[in-house]
């Protein structure tokens, strides 16, 4: 019984001794717990006690949302094709710069310039994860190291290019073509002005796709077979190395989707970035508390989100913002350690399992 | 794994509960407090945050003067942004919630007062460092490059006074902004001593310690004795480079920016600091002037630039510290100078990111490209 929910159950005991953690540390400092909870309420829905209810709030959750779960979906695609994604950072980055550059000076009609600035964010990404991934099938390089590097190369690389754009100012681009953006009149109308945009239908467009192709298809099939053992997987006929390049490929390709989503959406400009805003970081911890597994990535996008939109509301009530990065990071720590309670609780159940066998081999 | 299930479950119920039953004084706080203001206002920060030692504190500060005087301690709030995508939603709660002025800090907040003011005509914005055209935004720009250029001045009398040749100046971005700070210094190092060379590098980040430390190791190492910083937190590591230096027997200085930044350089003992100046740059007079207009009735959608002749800008001048009473004189004589017009302070730099020498050199330069 506790295999079967063990998926579920793990990430729910996470989250609720993160939030466990986050009100003991306001009931110790004398802050307000009930704030905390009204304040997750009203950025989940907009609903407050006392007040109109405000759409804006949900708008922005999902605003925010957006970008982490299309990293929370790369890091767990090559993850589930055994492979630690750790670039998508530098994927994200370089996604955006395809993506803005494309807008900028590719002038096409009407929705197709929507499309094929979304396009060019995601190949971006691709093209970045493309060279960790023949590093590692020609040299036998961990991608995690040359991922790493490759975020710093696509953080100040990007700043020079997104400066040389034409209309760029010392902060950012100009700005795009509203014909290449996602912005939508209908969307902001009915979330009280939030920045809502169609990039929330093109998440779950992705989400589907990301559940269909790796569980229902033998292509997906062939790309976990190689990250479970590539040798046997190369016994089977598969074939092993294009199945890596095209595993981290497609990672980058989600994550360089969450740069189209940051010029297309929540900004209409591209930016130039003086820190990493660690989108490609966060998006480990989505993977990691939604199991890898779409459905979850795309719970627990919205979780993390609502924890950093809720940070506003909360200052409001007097209630410091670290709170919100307290709890998620306890968040992630507790799911790190729930597979080491596991661990042990699945030793001590087949040591039970194997005395018992035992006892009824003496009887 | 049951066990702890349960546990969780009932410890969160217990605290849940404990929460809702003390529900009643959050009604007190500032959110809701702001109904019995008859003028509210909500500052919104960038990501450097409330405590940043810099503008955004100053900013705070400003606010709460006024607060103080007219009695409205409680109708003043600031809302911190922990990355960009939260500076228009937190423009928009302060709106949301009728607050009468808004003040955005920083010159990154362009876009989005360009998108959220006319939303919300009933509020005032002022916005800090950029300018705005909108019929209900005031902007408050500085005049840095006149504040630079009396903290030149300091720099150039305090190298002559240890016999050296040589000063630096490190920036954070090589931006508009920032490289009227480097023309002001320029300037004032040149009006006192031609012939003084300065080393010019950006460290292309206003947050990279590290950056700032290997960079200012760099000047000192090339014979600067006096290093000005515009480089917000980079500037920590100049500070730092600079106090282990001076813990080593060496006498080398820094400058500090936009704040008086005594106290950050202080050595061990705390007795003296590294610091020998500091180019303040008074935020807090802005937010402090437009509160007090907007409370009064009397906001007026100007772009304001703050100069020197109204104390907008500086350069810190506390006796008894590490300047001279002579250095103190200078920086006087060349203040009243600016403030009368005699002087005219150029926003045009010569001397180009990671290059040295003397002022008229890049000039000549500049001047044969043309």
């Amino acid at each position: 019984m506790l295999k079967k929910y063990e998926k579920i159950i793990i990430p729910l005991v996470a989250i609720i001794l993160g939030l466990l953690v986050g009100m003991l540390i306001l009931l110790v400092s004398g802050l307000d717990v009930g704030a905390l909870f009204s304040g997750l309420l009203q950025g989940a829905t907009g609903i407050k006690s006392g007040s109109d209810l405000n759409l804006r709030y949900p708008g922005e959750l999902l605003v925010t949302a957006i970008p982490l779960i299309f990293t929370g979906l790369a890091i767990g695609f090559a993850y589930r094709c055994g492979m630690f994604n750790i670039g998508a950072d530098g994927q994200v980055i370089f996604g955006s710069l395809c993506a803005v550059s494309f807008a900028l000076l590719v002038p096409l009609p009407g929705p197709l310039a929507a499309i094929g600035t979304l396009l060019a964010g995601g190949l971006g990404g691709a093209i970045w994860a493309f060279i960790p991934g023949i590093l590692k099938v020609k040299f036998n390089i961990s991608e995690v190291v040359t991922g790493i590097m490759l975020n710093y190369v696509a953080l100040y690389g990007c700043n020079y290019f997104i400066r040389i754009l034409p209309g760029s100012t010392d902060t950012k681009t100009a700005e795009i073509p509203l014909n290449a953006s996602l912005e939508s009149e209908f969307l902001s109308s009915i979330t009280n002005n939030s920045r809502l945009h169609w990039g929330i239908v093109v998440v779950i467009i992705a989400t589907i796709l990301y559940w269909f192709i790796i569980e229902k298809t033998s292509f997906g099939y062939q790309l976990r077979a190689t990250g479970f053992n590539k040798e046997g997987a190369r016994y089977a006929g598969i074939k092993a190395d294009r199945s890596v390049i095209l595993s981290i490929m497609i990672s980058g390709f989600l994550a360089g989707l969450a740069g189209s989503m940051l010029v297309q959406g929540t900004f209409t400009w591209g930016r130039i970035l003086v820190a990493s805003e660690s989108y490609g970081f966060d998006g480990i911890a989505v993977a990691l508390v939604g199991g890898c597994n779409a459905l979850g990535i795309f719970l627990s996008g919205l979780l993390f989100a609502l924890l950093s939109v809720s940070e506003t509301i909360l200052q409001v009530a007097g209630i410091p913002r670290e709170i919100g990065q307290i709890i998620s990071s306890s968040i992630i720590f507790f799911v790190a350690i729930q597979y080491i309670i596991k661990f042990f609780l699945d030793r001590s159940f087949k040591k039970k399992k194997r005395a018992v066998s035992s006892k009824e081999e003496a009887a | 794994m049951k066990n702890i299930l349960k546990f969780a479950l009932v410890a969160f119920l217990a605290i849940a509960l404990v929460g809702c039953g003390s529900n009643t004084p959050s009604e007190e706080d500032p959110g809701t407090a702001a109904g019995e203001c008859e003028f509210t206002v909500g500052l919104v920060t960038d990501t450097g945050g409330i405590d940043d030692r810099s503008f955004n504190q100053s900013a705070w500060e400003g606010l709460q003067k006024w607060a103080e005087e007219a009695g409205a301690e409680d109708c003043i709030s600031y809302l911190q942004s922990s990355a960009e995508t939260d500076y228009e939603p937190n423009l928009r709660q302060f709106g949301d919630d009728g607050t009468d002025l808004i003040v955005a800090v920083g010159y990154l907040f362009d876009e989005s007062i360009k998108t959220i003011a006319p939303d919300y005509p009933e509020s005032h914005f002022l916005v800090i460092d950029t300018t705005s055209d909108l019929d209900n935004v005031a902007s408050a720009v500085f005049a840095s490059e006149q504040g630079s250029f009396l903290v030149g001045v300091a720099a150039a009398l305090k190298a002559q006074e240890m016999g050296s040749d040589t000063v630096g100046f490190i920036g954070g971005m090589e931006s508009d902004l920032i490289m009227a700070f480097q023309a002001g210094y320029e300037q004032g190092v040149e009006a006192v001593d031609p012939n003084m060379t300065i080393y010019v590098d950006y460290a292309n980040s206003f947050d990279d310690v590290a950056i700032g430390q290997s960079l200012a190791q760099k000047q000192y190492d090339a014979g600067a004795s006096v290093i000005y910083h515009a480089a917000g937190n980079v500037g920590n590591g100049v500070i730092n480079e600079a106090q282990e230096r001076v813990g080593a027997g060496e006498e080398v200085w820094v400058i500090g920016v936009d704040r008086d930044q005594y106290e950050d350089g202080m050595l061990e003992g705390g007795e003296s600091s590294v610091i020998l100046t500091s180019m303040i740059k008074r935020v807090d007079t802005a937010t402090y002037t437009v509160a007090k207009a907007a409370a009064e009735g009397n906001f007026t959608a100007e772009i304001h630039t703050y100069n020197m002749a109204e104390d907008g800008v500086g350069a810190e001048t506390t006796e008894g510290r590490n300047l001279s009473a002579d250095i103190i004189e200078a920086i006087n004589g060349y203040r009243d100078q600016i403030v009368n017009g005699e002087i005219e302070v150029g926003t045009t730099r010569y001397i180009t990111n990671g290059e040295h020498g003397t002022v008229a050199e890049f000039r000549a330069l500049a001047e044969e490209a043309e």
